[in-house]
């Protein structure tokens, strides 16, 4: 396979795209009117990144395409998105700590970012860790709370961190693709973030009662375009009118 | 607790003549009303109705959008629907707090909204069946909105007149954006075209209907008038929408649905055909299409965060009974 840029875009813009739209999916029926704001809000900077990503991975490497073309004209097999992002929203405490582990990692990771000789990308990760850090407080926060709240939110927490926890390795997988642009300072790599997203993770589990989950293993596979089954109905709702009406503009 | 130390909240006052005449003065010389000061029982309920109402139905209208948010058919108009769901949710959480300044809990509320008791705007009960109605809501229905409510930025009661002008930027914005994405529709494929002209059918007439009966029948309009929280008529604002809203039409070449419809000259108006009154009134008794499954969204979303609020509730008392036993 030779080494391209589109597909290293393509894995952070669909991150970004698909988690934006599974905080989206909240609009209107979260458990109190601040957070019908809040979670849209997270989910709108997160598209907005998407946006700015596959818009340019569009321009280069001769793909000639728009960020459209690239969200709503793709299948399932060629979405690049970790399994993390995919996952149902289930409920709140599954919501939130979902949102704690990606911003977490993303925070770290666009701030490696914005030493990449690769202007574009310094450019989203200015903006973006700036986002990341307000998401990592809300979400955090929300955590100890849950944790730190009543029996029933404490148990609804683990229950989350017991159900997602297992994708969270798939964050700091270096795809072979992506090694080429690690080494020609591009990109920052992911496995070097690991240690430190631990530690952060673990700072807010102690405030929040959750014991750090000791398990080994993990469920991958999403850089290559082997999803859930969840993420085929995500799509399937997402691109159905802009595949009802082929060439429309709007 | 939100509203300690309103002197007026549940405080009795002889309402004399002569009290009543002094508070008419002070509206008639176009003082606002402050939450501390003293009011009659019937202008603080007239305005709870009223903004309760508001509060409600920019809540509810976060659904009927919503239902578009997940399918929206670029990713421009997906982030422009999704801030602009959120900024009525941001609208019911301003109105909210102008009700407390009146003494009405928010939490209240919401109880009166998941129980069905509470009054919403009838247009909201009516369902999006496609992308064009996302349209149609930001032209028509914020549209009719701000007819309504740029009036409401004078209304006597401060705190609600100064909710109103933050809200009605954020509702003439989303107007411009609804109509541009009619127009794009209306300018697209035949089949876009096509899906612009059945939602414009369709929300055209409950649009109308959004400004209330006519005059006559319209039970608080006088009183609201006298006490400057209303300043139109419900026929006023409602001839206004259509004067405003025809042109607009003809422009991108979609033909309202009013057969009736026709410039007169001597009123420099248009003249509407009738408007049908049974529905209206169906709709509000609540038998709208969707009047039910509104109420149910509601109810299942506040049902189902009940756990999440008594986790922060329960966080709270944590760090409150902390710090006091620090002290
Ligand atoms: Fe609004
Ligand atoms: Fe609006």
């Amino acid at each position: 396979m030779s080494s391209n840029l589109t597909q290293a875009l393509l894995e952070l813009a669909d991150d970004n795209l698909i988690l934006g739209h599974r905080l989206s999916e909240w609009c209107g029926h979260a458990p109190m009117l601040e957070e019908d704001l809040a979670l849209p809000n997270m989910g709108l900077d997160l598209i907005g990144t998407a946006r700015t990503l596959y818009s340019y991975a569009g321009t280069i490497e001769s793909n000639n395409k728009s960020e459209d073309d690239l969200a709503f004209l793709r299948d399932e097999r060629e979405f690049l998105n970790c399994l993390l992002v995919e996952r149902p929203n289930v409920n709140f405490a599954h919501t939130v700590l979902k949102q704690l582990y990606f911003s977490t990692f993303m925070k770290l990771y666009w701030n490696e970012a914005l030493n990449s000789k690769d202007e574009i990308i310094v450019g989203v990760a200015g903006k973006a860790k700036k986002e990341m850090s307000y998401h990592i407080r809300h979400s955090g926060e929300w955590v100890i709370r849950l944790g730190d709240g009543t029996t029933e939110s404490n148990k609804k927490l683990l229950e989350a961190v017991d159900a997602l926890h297992i994708y969270t390795n798939e964050l700091f997988f270096d795809t072979p693709n992506n090694i080429y642009f690690i080494k020609k300072d591009i990109l920052p790599s992911r496995k070097a973030l690991k240690s430190k997203w631990e530690k952060e993770i673990n700072s807010i589990f102690k405030m929040a009662f959750v014991p750090y989950p000791e398990f080994e293993g993990e469920l991958s596979g999403g850089r290559l375009g082997l999803h859930g089954e969840e993420l085929g109905h995500l799509l399937a709702s997402m691109q159905s009118v802009h595949r009802a009406h082929p060439g429309a503009k709007w | 607790m939100y509203s300690q130390g309103l002197i007026n909240s549940d405080t009795q006052i002889e309402e004399s003549q002569e009290f009543l005449d002094a508070f008419q003065a002070r509206i008639d010389a176009e003082e606002k009303i402050e939450p501390n000061d003293v009011m009659p029982q019937a202008y603080k309920k007239m305005l709870v109705r009223q903004i309760a109402q508001h509060a409600h139905s920019e809540i509810v209208g976060m659904l009927p959008e919503g239902n578009w948010v997940t399918r929206a058919p670029s990713l421009r108009r997906k982030a422009a629907l999704l801030a602009k769901v959120q900024d009525e949710g941001g609208h019911g959480l301003y109105l909210y707090s102008a009700a407390e300044t009146l003494g009405v809990s928010r939490e209240e509320l919401t109880e009166q909204l998941v129980t069905g008791k509470a009054k919403f705007s009838s247009i909201f009960n009516y369902p999006t069946l496609s992308w064009a109605d996302i349209g149609a809501i930001g032209w028509l229905v914020d549209g009719a909105a701000i007819m309504n409510q740029i009036p409401l930025c004078r209304c006597s009661y401060g705190p609600y007149a100064r909710a109103m002008i933050r809200v009605c930027k954020e509702e003439s914005f989303h107007q411009r954006q609804g109509y541009e994405l009619m127009m794009s529709l209306a300018q697209g494929t035949e089949k876009q075209k096509q899906m612009a002209q059945d939602a414009l059918n369709r929300w055209w007439w409950p649009s109308v209907m959004m400004f209330g009966p006519h005059d006559a029948e319209s039970t608080h309009s006088d009183q609201s008038m006298r006490w400057k929280i209303k300043r139109f008529t419900n026929d006023d604002l409602r001839q206004k929408f259509i004067n405003a809203t025809v042109p607009q039409a003809t422009f991108i070449d979609l033909k309202i649905p009013d057969k009736d419809l026709r410039w007169n000259d001597d009123k420099e108006g248009y003249d509407h055909g009738p408007i049908d009154w049974a529905e209206f009134w169906n709709v509000v008794k609540g038998n709208g299409p969707m009047a039910r499954d509104r109420i149910t969204a509601r109810k299942k979303a506040w049902d189902e965060g009940e756990w999440v609020r008594d986790a922060a509730h329960a966080y709270a008392e944590k760090r409150r009974a902390e710090k006091i036993a620090a002290e």
